[in-house]
């Protein structure tokens, strides 16, 4: 049985429903790094939130979400609540979307082991200063007493990556989990992440538009085009040969090096035109 | 003329206790039309740079001057003048757009402040000034009527780079402003900008951590490492002849996709 079977599920908002997520199916194994790729406001972070129950109520959803043979949907806030950020957690991609904005971040982070563990409070808070420190915070007694304002923004990114992997859950999403992180701090915090996912044997749905980060990180590759995953496959076969003409042009936009500095960019429209697609 | 000049500028927060020294003794003269990459650690002071250049905090020590005015925030000139020219893009779009106006209103605000009053150049009608900047950033225009919430995370930074570029500024500086947007959005963003550089006369601050967008947009470059500025000049110059390791060190570190496996 796969840790994760997404059947069929489509998103739509308010009176319009229009649908921004379009019977979309995916699975993972127990362990499996998936990255999911697609173009900004193509539906990868709708889909993550309908994962982690945690869409806006004037969201309707359908088809199904099976996490450990639950079915999700169907939870109450309750249920579903002491599943998240323990069996279940979620690197955002905006990072004050998980932070209190007027409580010190390392009491967040306690209160999250607290929330689902009986631990002392001197103990939790080695833990927290021993787990900010590992994704590279330096002083990370002095980043426990700030709050979230007091923090640059790759700090508040830290912090909720730190937050994320805390109870080491069976699976982790990551909604591009390194924006504003500069290469070699990014170097460092994958490579915690690949540690602390394979250490557990933690599945991770890696959401980004680098792929080159994609491709050092995961295994397999989900392609979602306008709200429709059009194409899946390991990430060699999905980068090296792409199938669909909408990753075909994702991959040549990718690297901009190759590009003449202060000319213009390609742009995904220059080898795929989005009106041909029904 | 010469945008900003800034003389042994330090920036520290916190009391006694818990000092810390976001920025230390920085040096720095940007020229007008120019376009610059700051890149630099997390942490390592750029987002308080960008502060002090938009006249939002002020430093512990040292001068600032913006276009030969010294930006004391008791030159009640200088700094209107600053507020005119200047415009700037945050890092976290989340929490710089206020969730409860309209993107339209959103948008327009900038253009109704009193200090843009008869400059020439300010877009007079900001409904089509609105659907300009929407279309420039790649958005579609019913985009207006709607609420930051209901927009994805790469949307959300278009709307706040939009909302900057309204009231045509002279200097945009931008924290991190194609950082979560797919390498085609990221495309048409930098060429937007590219084609404002060249057509305005804009003077471009980018704090990016993404060294192929400074090699590609920007003609000068600085790098900070805690606090200290420990290189600027032209970009060329300091990509392919770096003096300091760190510099080495984060152009070695930029991903790139693996060719097996
Ligand atoms: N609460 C909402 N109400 C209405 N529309 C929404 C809402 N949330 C998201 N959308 C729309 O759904 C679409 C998908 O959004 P989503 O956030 O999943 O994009 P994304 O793939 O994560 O993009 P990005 O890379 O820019 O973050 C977008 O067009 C967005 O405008
Ligand atoms: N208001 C504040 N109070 C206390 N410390 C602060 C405050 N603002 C910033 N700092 C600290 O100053 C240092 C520099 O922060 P800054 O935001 O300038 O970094 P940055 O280079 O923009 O980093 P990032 O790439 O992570 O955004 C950090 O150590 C940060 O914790
Ligand atoms: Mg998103
Ligand atoms: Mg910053």
């Amino acid at each position: 049985m796969s840790l994760l079977d997404v059947k069929d599920l489509s998103v739509s908002f308010g009176r319009h429903r229009t649908r921004v997520l379009d019977h979309a199916c995916l699975s993972l194994e127990p362990g499996q790094r998936l990255g999911f790729v697609g173009a900004s406001g193509s539906g990868k972070t709708v889909l993550a939130s309908a994962i982690m129950g945690l869409l806006p109520e004037n969201a309707h959803v359908e088809g199904s979400i099976v996490f450990q043979g639950q079915e999700l949907t169907a939870l109450t806030d309750r249920v579903f609540s002491a599943i998240r950020g323990r069996n279940l957690s979620m690197v955002f991609q905006e990072p004050m979307t998980a932070l209190d904005p007027t409580m010190k971040v390392g009491r967040q982070a306690a209160e999250l082991i607290g929330l689902h563990r009986e631990t002392s409070t001197m103990a939790t808070r080695q833990r927290v200063e021993q787990i900010f420190d590992r994704v590279g915070l330096d002083h990370a007694s002095r980043i426990a007493d700030a709050y979230p304002h007091e923090l640059s923004g790759g700090q508040r990114q830290r912090v909720v990556i730190a937050m994320a992997l805390m109870n080491n859950p069976a699976m982790v999403i990551c909604d591009e989990p390194t924006t504003a992180l500069d290469a070699t701090v990014q170097a460092k915090v994958l490579s915690l992440l690949d540690e602390e996912l394979a250490g557990v044997n933690a599945a991770c749905l890696f959401i980004s538009h680098d792929l080159g980060l994609v491709s050092r990180i995961c295994t397999d590759v989900a392609v979602i085009h306008a709200g429709k995953i059009v194409e899946r496959g390991s990430a060699a076969q999905v980068f090296m040969n792409p199938q669909h003409p909408y990753t075909a042009g994702l991959v040549a936009t990718a690297s901009i090096d190759a590009v003449e500095p202060g000319t213009r960019l390609p742009v995904i429209e220059d080898f795929f035109d989005p009106r041909q697609e029904q | 003329m010469t945008a900003y000049s800034l003389d042994h500028v330090t920036m520290a927060f916190g009391g006694r206790r818990r000092k810390v020294t976001a920025l230390e003794s920085l040096t720095l003269h940007i020229g007008e039309h120019e376009r610059w990459g700051i890149v630099g650690e997390s942490g390592s002071g750029k987002t308080s740079l960008l502060k002090i250049l938009a006249g939002l905090i002020r430093p512990t020590s040292g001068v600032v001057h913006f276009l030969g005015r010294d930006l004391d925030h008791a030159n009640r000139e200088a700094m209107a003048s600053l507020r005119a020219s200047v415009q700037m893009v945050f890092q976290d779009p989340r929490s710089s757009l206020n969730p409860r106006m309209r993107i339209s209103e959103i948008i327009s605000e900038p253009l109704r402040s009193p200090l843009l009053k008869g400059r020439v150049d300010v877009p007079t009608n900001p409904e089509t000034r609105v659907s300009e900047v929407l279309d420039a950033v790649g958005l579609p225009p019913d985009a207006a009527t709607r609420f930051p919430h209901e927009f994805s995370g790469g949307q959300r930074q278009r709307i706040a780079l939009a909302r900057a570029l309204a009231p045509r500024p002279r200097i945009l500086l931008a924290d991190e402003p194609v950082s979560s947007l797919d390498v085609s959005v990221r495309a048409h963003v930098l060429n937007l900008l590219n084609s404002l550089v060249d057509s305005m006369g804009l003077t471009l601050i980018m704090v990016t951590h993404d060294l192929a967008v400074v090699r590609h947009t920007c003609d000068h470059v600085g790098v900070l490492q805690q606090g200290i500025l420990v290189e600027s000049g032209k970009v060329l110059e300091v990509m392919n002849h770096p003096k300091q390791e760190y510099t080495q060190e984060l152009l070695n570190a930029v991903p790139r996709i693996k060719e097996s496996g």
